[in-house]
Parts: structure tokens; sequence; C-alpha cells
């Protein structure tokens, strides 16, 4: 039982909520880039917190399902007309063109019981570089088929409220897609701030940047003004973490992501808060942002603010299941 | 620097999630070898709201989840506090060599796209610069950057170049480097910085091995000369 690719799409991978603790030999925690997306779209179909599901991007593929399928997508809007943010019972033999984003760049699709792939190293989400996890280390391709765990959990269906059609009457909230453009994202100025020069410091949080083409699941590379520092020596490379801001000489800020690297011998002019992350991930290439200063205490304000948003739409879906 | 007076240069918010405890901004093996025992002794207390330890060239790193209640609510001054904590018996330890790998490069230039240019800065010839580096005693200072990518100290000072000012957005797996008085393996083809100057048939990361890593902190490194026919042969 299982679900045929008949288009992939431009990236399409397995993720979960990545490995953790192996930092030390090198191995980013990687997972899904709005992990938040990922956790109500499991929730939608009944999920356990932490299942993989099918990370798309920007261009979604298009899928046919050989049995009755508990589906949900979440994350940013396509115009495929699949309905968005709510469980959909997808009928065997019926086929599903996720289409393109419309507003944010990665959705997350999770069935009912999750894909029946291996963990790797505690995980079964995709690491590209190391080409390892999810289905054979990669994203989808044309003919791949992606085998369920429980095809019988798409019955879950019948537990739900206010059903209609295959679907439902009601909807969990996008919670990480912006109304527009630039986003606001808070970040804590990092440990070479102070080595850049006046206009660098003013720049980086006056300019809008925009997302540059070459940006991928490692970095968002950052197309604005260039950062000159007034201390150009080099320095020691050190350790970085989801959401680091360095400046390669180029003076191009890149800003690390879910599969970055986990130390970085270019200056860390910043660091995203954790919070504003899956915002960030949801910015497609030409998608524009704009930094504020923050310190620890508002970062853990904008923590909790967001944790209490998704459990706050966790127990509406919880709820709707008759819990 | 005398061990005794090893404190802390900056504790260093990494976002709200981590924090990078600094000892030195300048590579020095002997703070390296105290922060390598520290980050073991600091694993070993097993503290449930500290999800890594990362040793680094000059400090230590450690990512946390800060709302976990063993953190009470502040979790960069708990992870001070256990650094600080940890830090007497790391002083105290001793530096030991557990083990050398032996890891054999091609320096041929279709395998070493700045060897050349690596060559003309130092004043060199491309094949003296490939002498020195396989003549060097090294050692596995950090693990970074990717899987299995491991910062070794040891180089030979002549080769001192800095890295490029543009990455590379494509290094091939494998890929020796050079920058900073230091060495390096690139495990994937990832976007790079340094300066290739030749290339190893080993798999130097690998998911499926029992020992993921090639390389591991504190390991002895030598490196030495092969051909391209030897690359080929040993890559199969």
């Amino acid at each position: 039982m299982s679900i045929r690719v008949l288009r992939p799409g431009l990236l399409s991978t397995l993720q979960d909520y990545g490995r953790h603790g192996l930092q030390h030999v090198g191995l980013c925690p990687g997972g899904a880039m709005d992990p938040i997306a990922l956790s109500l779209a499991n929730a939608l179909v009944g999920n356990d917190d932490g299942e993989a599901a099918l990370e798309i991007t920007v261009i979604g593929p298009e899928l046919a399902f050989e049995q009755d399928t508990l589906v949900a997508v979440c994350g940013a809007e396509f115009k495929g007309g699949f309905p968005h943010n709510r469980p959909v019972l997808a009928p065997a033999g019926s086929r599903f063109n996720v289409g393109r984003a419309v507003r944010g760049a990665r959705a997350y699709l999770a069935v009912a019981g999750g894909f029946a792939v291996e963990p790797v190293l505690g995980s079964r989400s995709t690491y590209l570089p190391g080409r390892f996890g999810g289905l054979e280390g990669r994203a989808l391709k044309h003919g791949d088929v992606l085998p369920l765990r429980d095809p019988a959990a798409a019955s879950r269906f019948s537990k739900l409220k206010k059903t209609s059609e295959g679907s439902v009457r009601w909807s969990a909230p996008p919670l990480t897609l912006a109304d527009r453009e630039p986003i606001l994202v808070h970040v804590i100025e990092g440990q070479h701030f102070g080595s850049f020069d006046a206009n660098a410091q003013r720049g980086f949080f006056d300019a809008v940047w925009k997302i540059a083409p070459e940006s991928n699941r490692m970095g968002f590379r950052l197309a604005g003004p260039a950062l000159v520092r007034t201390q150009p020596e080099e320095i020691l490379s050190g350790p970085t973490c989801l959401g680091t801001v360095q400046v390669p000489t180029n003076g191009t800020p890149i800003a690390l992501m879910a599969d970055h690297q986990t130390t970085g011998g270019y200056p860390r002019i910043a660091e995203i808060v954790s919070a504003d992350v899956p915002r960030l991930a949801q910015l497609a290439p030409g998608g524009s942002v704009h930094f504020a200063r923050c310190d620890l205490g508002m970062a853990a304000e904008l923590r909790h603010h967001m944790k209490q948003r998704l459990e706050t739409a966790l127990r509406g879906i919880a709820w709707n299941y008759g819990q | 620097m005398a061990r005794s007076t090893l404190r802390p240069k900056a504790i260093v918010p990494l976002g709200d999630c981590a924090v990078y405890i600094e000892f030195s901004d300048k590579l020095d093996l002997e703070v390296n070898a105290v922060v390598q025992r520290l980050a073991l002794a600091v694993h070993a207390r097993s503290l449930p709201w500290i999800r890594g330890v990362v040793p680094a060239l000059g400090g230590l790193a450690l990512y946390f989840d800060p709302d976990h209640p063993a953190a009470h609510g502040d979790a960069l001054q708990a992870a001070a506090n256990v650094v600080q904590e940890c830090l007497k018996e790391s002083l105290a330890g001793r530096d030991e060599v557990l083990r050398t790998v032996e890891v054999p490069v091609c320096y041929d230039p279709e395998f070493a796209p700045d060897i050349e240019e690596v060559a003309k800065k130092v004043e060199l010839s491309v094949d003296e610069v490939a002498a020195r580096h396989a003549a060097g005693d090294y050692r596995v200072l950090m693990i970074g950057f990717a899987p299995g990518h491991a910062y070794m100290g040891g180089l030979d000072r002549k080769l001192g170049v800095p890295r490029r000012a543009t990455p590379r957005a494509l290094v091939a797996p494998g890929a020796v480097a050079i920058a900073n008085e230091q060495t390096v393996v690139y495990p994937y083809a990832i976007s790079g910085g340094w300066n290739v100057i030749g290339r190893t048939p080993l798999t130097v990361f690998d998911a499926s091995r029992e020992e993921p890593s090639l390389f591991a902190p504190g390991d002895r490194v030598r490196f030495h000369a092969i051909s391209a026919e030897e690359f080929v042969r040993m890559q199969q």
C-alpha cells in the first residue's frame, strides 16, 4: 500500500524533527524547515508528534493514491485545489497535483500512520548533503513509490467531527505564513557584530534583505548592501546554530537553516531567535525580510507566544478528533 | 598559557537555544586539549536539558532546551555554571593520543583545483606544496561544518594561506583543503571556502557505518601521496 509519485515537484523530501545530539561529529539536527507546520500536519491526520511528512518546496508533486489515504497539507498555500490545513480522505485511485506555492514556500504533507521508511541515526529526515535518511537520502523523483506504514489508519477519518465530502468544515490556522513582506525577524547580536563598521551595523537592521536564488535547506543567502568589517582579519572557526547569520568575505550574509553547518569560519553578525526561524523558512527566493534587534528576554516571550498558539491549535484539532 | 588560570573569555548566546563558551579566540593547541576534555566531562553528566555538547577550536558550544525545568528559566547561566564546575577536573586531565588515522591523498592538479594558486601565493612549486602537506603531523581539533569534517592542526607554517574570498558552490567529496595553518577533508559535495590541494578516495562520513565518522576529535592524522591510478583503484 503506497502513494505513487507521478511528478516529483521542485524539491520534495521526507522530514521529521531531525537528529539531535550528533553535532559533535559535525551532523546538524536537520529536519523540517518549518516544524510548526509539520506539527499541525501530523495532528490533523491523528499521528504522533514527530512523525515524518513530505516537505514540499515551491512547486509541489503530483501524487496518486493507491488506497484510501487520510492526508493533511499544512504550511505554504499551493494552488493545486487540495484543501489546506485540514484532514482530507483521498480515495483509492485519486490523483492530487499540489501545484505551485502562492503564499509561503514549504508545505508538509502528512499521511495517517506515517511513511514506511527506516530511521537512520534516529530520524527519518532526508539529509541531502549526506545522501541518507528519508527515501534513499534524496528528494522524490518520477516513479517513486512512497510506502505507508499503516494504511488502515485512514479509518481515523470516521472519528472526526463536522465532516463533509471527504474533508471537514473547519481548518487549522496557518501559524508561520506572513500576510505581507518584508517579514519581521528578530535577532540577537552575534559574537562579531562589533567587528563590522557603523554602516554595516546600521545597514543590517535598515535594509530589506531578499532571499537570493542560490538559497537552499543549508542556508539562505541574503541579497542587499554588502556588509564591511572594520577589522577584516580572519576569525577562528567556531560553532554555529540554526538561525546563525554569518557574513563571508564578499559581504553577503547567509542565514543558516535546517541542514546548516555545525561550525563556520565567517564572522557571525546575528543569531535569529528560534521562534522566528520557521517564518523565515516560509520565504521563497525573492521573498524579503527585515531584521529587528531583540534580547534573550524577548526571545523567550516570542518562543512562548508561538508555543501557546501551536498548543491552542493542537488542542482544537484533538477536540475535533473527539479527544 | 598556564592551565590553572584558564577561564572563559566570552559567554556568547547562539540565539536562545545554545551558548558558546569561548576560552581563546586564537588557535592554541593546549587550550583545545582542555576543551576536548571539558566536552567529555559535560557530556558525561547526561543533563536532561542539554541536547548537544560540541568542542570547538577555542571553546565549547552547548545546545539546550531553554524551557526545560532543570534549566530554571536561565539556561545561559545554567550552562555557564556546568562548564565552570567541569573546568577544574578538565584542567587536571592529561592529553592523550587515542589513535592515528592514515589518509591517502592524490595531489595531482586534476584533483587539486587550488594547488597552483596556493603554490604561487607561498612561492613554492606545486610538488613542494604537496610534499610539505603530506609531511605534517596533524591532530583533529574540532569536527564541524559538515558531518565528519575534521579541522586538523599541525600544517606547515609555510602553507599558511587565507580562505578563498568567495566560497565555492561545490567542493568534491574527499577534497583535502588548507587555510589558516589547518587542513580539512570535505566529506561531501558541499559549498566550501578552503583552498583545495588534493583529494582522498576514503569515505569520510558514512551514516550506515558502525563508526560513521572517519575522524574523531583528538585523533592523530597522517597524509600520504598517491597517484591518480591509485586513487581510482581505491575508490572502487
